[in-house]
């Protein structure tokens, strides 16, 4: 296992690395001036020449690509911007902030999205499926499979306006929602974030709905089923610990997969509902053309995907011994 | 002492002192295409501590019937009508709760593919002992140590530390052992063996027969045996049981079924199978044409479109009358041929093929 997660971890690095490179000479490269880019309206040559410096872009491309990439690790000087220690993603002339910092300061709202959507699509998803797979052809069944049909097919920007309009605006049964931090006071958090999360969790769940109903009555169809049911093994027991079991290692799959998406920024929950978070912060980026925040932000995505695939693979071979990592 | 009483008539529904007594056993199943009507009017007796043997060829109903005594059909699309007692007890209209207490416990069953019957995710020693500590309510501890208790009793080497693979970690013979192990954990007075040799290769088929043959002596389990191979019957039977098309086409001990077979189909089985001795000049007779379908079964005799010795019987009896199990030169078999034909046919024209 040990052996396995370091071989990973080294191939996840190179990746990152290939994946800096390639973005960073792709955005730099282009026959753009990122000074003047990142130089706000109304800007005098001297600032634009200082912007210039501070940004070596005085300097060939490839210490340009030094200077980020050592950055990263150990942190670089912007002249009179002062020290960007590290992890340093260079410096948002348009927010003037180090791009660590505004990544760091949005990150939290991405992350409770990221947990409680997941706990949301998580839940109702193999909920739905088990109930679909228990009362296999009945009404429960074709409802949950229908629900499941019409949530994949929505979308956020319509879901969720129409949520808001219904929940918070008609019913007034919610408040507007908005990101308060977890720490500061859980019962905000929850209420403000909690149409974000189930309208995130519709687009997920119907997936995980139908992977659950299918894998059970697959698995309770296995000999070994029928084998515990001859031990006298009850309905119950042989459920929730063959069937059930042998229905994790797939959904676990699909989970780290999604998590990684989730955890990663979901730019269209957070901008329908105002959620300040990564994904937020990547259309910023893209809107204002500012190159190192769209740099940082999608470099920490691409280290989160990869992380969470290490994790699945890791997970897969725990959930199944059959699975030998190595 | 034959555990068949030969003057009972097939359709009496009295139940008999038998350990294991099976009356009018009826099995349907709805499906898409209709209802198959699995088994009929399958009646069987058990005695404590012998083997029946239940041969038949895919689809016969063999291992239906046997499903039913556990009571392992969805209840959702079967039907099961009839009688099934164990040792007094009335098992078809028992509840899940009493059977869940005696599946396992009283009666067990093996598995004809034990890779597929044992579930991947958990060790063989967990699965062993989980039906030991259900009806036992022994802790963790006392379940472990009866599961290396019993993979030594089916001749596991080194049980101590095997007890703790997986099932994909065992070898084929090694599997259905634990198979056997595990039916075997809670010493069960009634053991279904369906088809438990039929994967495995000849050595080790005669390893698993020679081990359930000294099971039985040990603890006097009944055994229900389920197989297509009546070599295996011969070694482990005491009474045989010929299905055909969901019916018992004949019932006998292993003696009287194998050596003076009273039935077409019982005919072309003995005629089918290799011998070592003979002639490979001369081939095997197989029986021609393919099992019948359940959904939409011959009419009279479900063997006659396969019956070589249809012309024999007057008229068209083979095909719009269904011929009762009856009393026949020494045991029971349904078919239209008189017994002296039985008789005439068997030591004219099989017996000589077989010795040949």
């Amino acid at each position: 296992m040990l052996r396995f997660l370091i071989r990973r971890a080294l191939g996840a690095a190179v990746i990152i690395v290939l994946l800096i490179a390639l973005t960073y000479f792709a955005f730099f490269s282009l026959p753009t001036d990122p000074a003047s880019l990142s130089c706000p309206k109304g800007c005098s040559p001297q600032l634009l020449a200082q912007i210039r410096e501070n940004m070596h872009l005085n300097q060939p491309i490839v210490v340009q690509f030094w200077h980020y990439f050592s950055g990263l690790f150990v942190g670089q000087d912007f002249g009179n911007l002062g020290h960007c220690a590290a992890p340093c993603f260079g410096y948002s002339y348009n927010s003037q902030q180090f791009v660590w910092d505004r990544i760091a300061a949005n990150y939290p709202a991405t992350f409770t999205l990221a947990v409680g959507g997941a706990a949301c699509f998580l839940s109702i998803g193999v909920g739905l499926g088990m109930i679909s797979a228990w009362k296999q052809g009945s009404f429960w069944d074709k409802a949950a499979s229908s629900i499941s049909l019409v949530g994949q097919s929505t979308q956020i920007y319509f879901l969720g306006p129409l949520a808001m309009a219904l929940f918070v605006v008609n019913l007034k049964w919610l408040v507007q929602p908005n990101y308060t931090p977890f720490t500061q006071d859980p019962w905000a958090c929850f209420q403000g974030m909690i149409l974000p999360w189930l309208v995130m969790s519709v687009i997920f769940w119907s997936n995980y709905t139908r992977q659950v109903r299918s894998l059970m009555l697959e698995q309770l169809s296995e000999d070994h089923i029928r084998a515990a049911r001859a031990k006298g093994m009850s309905n119950s027991y042989v459920w929730w610990r063959y069937a059930l079991r042998g229905a994790m290692a797939p959904i676990v799959t699909i989970f780290g997969i999604d998590l990684g998406a989730v955890f990663s920024g979901a730019i269209i929950t957070e901008y329908t509902f105002g959620v300040h978070g990564l994904g937020y912060l990547a259309v910023q980026a893209v809107h204002q053309e500012d190159l190192y925040l769209e740099l940082g932000v999608l470099i920490f995505s691409s280290v989160s995907i990869l992380l969470f695939n290490i994790i699945v693979d890791a997970a897969y071979a725990l959930l199944d011994p059959r699975v030998r990592l190595g | 002492m034959s555990t068949l009483t030969k003057s009972e008539a097939v359709d009496a529904p009295q139940a008999g002192n038998a350990f294991l007594s099976v009356r009018d056993l009826r099995v349907r199943f709805r499906t898409e295409d209709g209802i198959v009507n699995a088994v009929n009017n399958l009646t069987f007796d058990l005695e404590q501590g012998k083997t029946l043997g239940i041969v038949g060829e895919s689809g016969s109903g063999k291992s239906v019937s046997n499903l039913a005594v556990m009571g392992l059909h969805n209840p959702r699309n079967t039907t099961i009508e009839g009688t099934v007692t164990l040792d007094g007890q009335e098992l078809l209209t028992a509840s899940q709760r009493e059977l869940e207490k005696l599946r396992g416990n009283k009666m067990a069953m093996i598995f004809q593919d034990a890779l597929a019957a044992l579930s991947p995710y958990y060790t063989i020693g967990r699965q062993i002992a989980e039906p030991f500590m259900k009806h036992t309510g022994a802790n963790k501890k006392e379940g472990r140590e009866r599961a290396i208790e019993m993979l030594r009793r089916v001749g596991i080497p080194q049980p101590q530390t095997r007890v703790d693979d997986f099932p994909h970690q065992f070898s084929g013979g090694m599997r259905q052992r634990a198979m056997i192990a595990m039916a075997l954990v809670c010493d069960p007075q009634l053991l279904i063996a369906d088809e438990p040799t039929t994967a495995l290769d000849v050595t080790v088929q005669a390893q698993i027969v020679d081990l359930l043959k000294d099971l039985q002596q040990e603890s006097g389990t009944s055994i229900v045996f389920i197989t297509h191979d009546l070599g295996v019957i011969r070694e482990i039977a005491d009474d045989v049981l010929v299905m055909y098309a969901g019916r018992a086409v004949e019932r006998g001990t292993m003696r009287e079924v194998l050596k003076t077979s009273q039935h077409p189909y019982g005919w072309g089985l003995l005629s089918s199978i290799p011998r070592i001795n003979s002639s490979v000049d001369v081939p095997l007779e197989p029986i021609p044409g393919t099992p019948p379908s359940l959904l939409n079964p011959p009419t009279g005799c479900a063997f006659n479109p396969r019956c070589a010795y249809r012309e024999l019987v007057d008229g068209d009896k083979c095909v719009t009358e269904r011929p009762p199990l009856e009393l026949a030169n020494g045991h029971l078999s349904a078919c239209h041929l008189t017994p002296a034909q039985k008789q005439s046919i068997l030591t004219e024209q099989i017996l000589p093929r077989l010795s040949s």
